[in-house]
């Protein structure tokens, strides 16, 4: 301020200096912090990158985990059009191998349209439970819920053992040893079927519809050791983090741009993303309500509410006769919060891995756009029920922009 | 420069101050002064009790178990207690996203199975022990 101005212009000029301090303040903050990672910020970045991923662990529950034969039979049962009610549907058409295993719709479609949204399968041998809600704690006991899912495959687990008898004999016996006599079983019959095949399977001796358990559990456990081999692929972030902890300077195709960095720094920071989308895969194998809308015209869906209970009751489970586990293995099961507030219209936190690039978003496809996931965050709306976890995110455009920058390094 | 000219200025550094502080507030990093301690006095004083996590460091996203030593203060092994385990993220208002559950050992040793991190930042183990002496309860701060 000089001396010579008068004392209006001084009194105007005096708010515009603080301005300027602020500004200034501001700045400075806000370029140091885009210029380079703190230390915690370092360790955080390589927390997330695929090589903080450990070796897939086994699964106690399924002694074909890791064999080839079954894995190739799991493959080959996986793609198989001819296990399901019209001869259409195999788990390939919700969960196409070109498109991350998932289908790019809102909500599923096998025989008619599902209630939810397909899951993409890297790495899903890693999750401790199943599902947007977790109802299923491994991967041969999920496999055989859309088999017999009226809108998925539609059929019946006498069906299938049938088919296998018909079909598949030599490949199923190597493997898992003779097929039972399936002369007294029904062509369709199944606790969970319709009036029919409910009946058709009450007539059925206990120990005949075990052994028809047995087969269907197999089939689950050759689809799940084929399913073990799907695994996320290294991306540009993975590169850049690799270098970054090695204290080197990021060239060639691990460079992060200043956006795509400033939207890791929030990632990781003021947005809190990493709160709950942590570790390699960008998930805590959590469930979380975080108030993302129901979808007018569904049934209620209480999300982890039901799940929980609905594993604990899965005959197929860690706990179950079909399981190859002994009960000290079954610590997910066991430890497992059943009950609480927290668990209505909870659902499973999902990898962000590849998430740019496969739209629409959440667990009934609400969300049709990347940018759109990232304003619902910053909006943070009461939930549906339940109570949501989020707390509005007070970022402004130029950062919501940062962040979706980040997210498709995460997805090249 | 004037008073006022002053008095603006320290309010901008002033506002300058606090953006820093909620930003840093906004990325729930533990308070500075949290007791870590690994071994304290109950809150009633009935007991002293430790903790140990399995294979001596905190690990996240994985279930592992801990192990708690329940003594008197006087020292002696505190057997057969009721041990209660919660916990949670006080600066993110949840519980524990597991129910952990704790077996006897033995010579005042309780194993807590199913105990599972799954963000980093303040968690709070909170463990209520009843045994012959009474009931008493103790909270363990974990920064991850
Ligand atoms: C009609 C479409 C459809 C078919 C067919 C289908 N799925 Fe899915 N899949 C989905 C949907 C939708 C979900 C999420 C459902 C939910 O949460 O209720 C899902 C979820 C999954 C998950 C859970 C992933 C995770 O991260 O929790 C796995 C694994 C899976 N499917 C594998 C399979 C296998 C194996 C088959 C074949 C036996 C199969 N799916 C058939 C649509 C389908
Ligand atoms: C409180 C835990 C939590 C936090 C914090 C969180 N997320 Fe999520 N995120 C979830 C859950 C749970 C879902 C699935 C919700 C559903 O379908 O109902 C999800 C879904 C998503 C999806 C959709 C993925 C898909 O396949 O449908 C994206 C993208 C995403 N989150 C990005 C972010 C970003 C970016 C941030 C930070 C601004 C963030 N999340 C913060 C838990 C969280």
């Amino acid at each position: 301020m000089s001396s010579s101005t008068s004392r209006s212009e001084r009194r105007r000029g005096f708010p515009f200096a603080a301005l300027v301090a602020l500004a200034a303040g501001v700045g400075l903050l806000a370029s140091c912090q885009e210029s380079e990672f703190t230390e915690a910020e370092t360790a955080t970045i390589a927390s997330l990158s695929l090589d903080a991923l450990g070796p897939l662990p086994p699964d106690p529950s399924n002694r074909y985990a890791d064999e080839r034969l079954a894995a190739a039979f799991g493959a080959t049962l996986f793609f198989e059009q001819r296990l399901s009610r019209d001869g259409n549907v195999s788990c390939g058409t919700c969960h196409k191998i070109d498109r991350q295993f998932q289908d790019d719709l809102p909500r599923s479609v096998g025989i008619a349209e599902t209630n939810r949204r397909s899951m993409p399968l890297a790495d899903v041998a890693r999750a401790p439970f199943l599902f947007w809600d977790g109802r299923r704690d491994s991967l041969w006991a999920q496999a055989l819920g859309p088999l017999e899912d009226k809108r998925e495959h539609g059929g019946t687990r006498a069906g299938y053992a049938h088919f296998i008898g018909d079909h598949y004999r030599d490949r199923y016996e190597r493997i898992f040893g003779a097929l039972p006599d399936l002369s007294s079983v029904p062509a369709a019959a199944s606790p969970l079927g319709d009036d029919g095949e409910r009946t058709a399977w009450a007539a059925l001796p206990a120990a005949k519809q075990e052994e028809v358990d047995r087969v269907f559990a197999n089939l689950g456990k050759a689809i799940a050791a084929f399913e073990r081999s799907i695994v996320h692929e290294e991306t540009r972030f993975d590169r850049f983090a690799r270098v970054l902890a090695a204290g080197e300077e990021p060239a060639g195709d691990a460079v992060l741009t200043e956006q795509e960095r400033y939207g890791l720094r929030l990632f990781v920071g003021k947005a809190q993303c990493v709160n709950c989308h942590n570790g390699p895969r960008f998930t805590d194998d959590h469930f979380h309500n975080t108030g993302v809308p129901a979808v007018a015209g569904l049934p209620e869906d209480l999300g982890r509410e039901t799940g929980a209970m609905q594993v604990l009751a899965d005959p197929f489970n860690c706990l179950g006769r079909f399981s190859d586990a002994p009960a000290e293995a079954c610590g997910e099961l066991t430890f497992m919060k059943a009950e609480g507030p927290e668990l209505r219209r909870a659902f499973k936190t999902p990898s962000l891995r590849g998430a740019a690039t496969r739209p629409p978003y959440m667990h009934s496809g609400q969300i049709a756009t990347i940018e759109d996931v990232v304003a619902h965050y910053t909006r943070a709306p009461a939930s549906d029920g339940g109570t949501s976890e989020l707390v509005p995110l007070k970022i402004n455009d130029r950062e919501r922009a940062a962040l979706v920058a980040f997210l498709k390094t995460i997805a090249e | 420069m004037t008073s006022r000219n002053r008095l603006l200025i320290g309010a901008a550094v002033v506002a300058v101050l606090v953006a820093i502080v909620l930003a840093v507030q906004s990325m729930m990093t533990p308070p500075s002064d949290l007791d870590l301690a690994r071994s304290k006095a109950t809150a009633g004083g009935l007991y002293v009790a430790a903790i140990e996590p399995d294979g001596g460091t905190v690990v996240q996203n994985e279930l592992h178990a801990w192990t708690l030593t329940v003594t008197t203060p006087a020292g002696e092994a505190v057997t057969g207690a009721t041990i209660g385990v919660d916990g949670g993220m006080p600066q993110h208002g949840h519980g524990l996203p597991t129910a952990p559950a704790a077996t006897e050992l033995g010579g005042g040793r309780y194993r807590i199975d199913g105990v599972r991190f799954n963000m980093s930042g303040w968690w709070e183990l909170k463990f209520s022990i009843s045994a012959a002496q009474g009931k008493d309860d103790v909270v363990f701060n974990l920064s991850l």
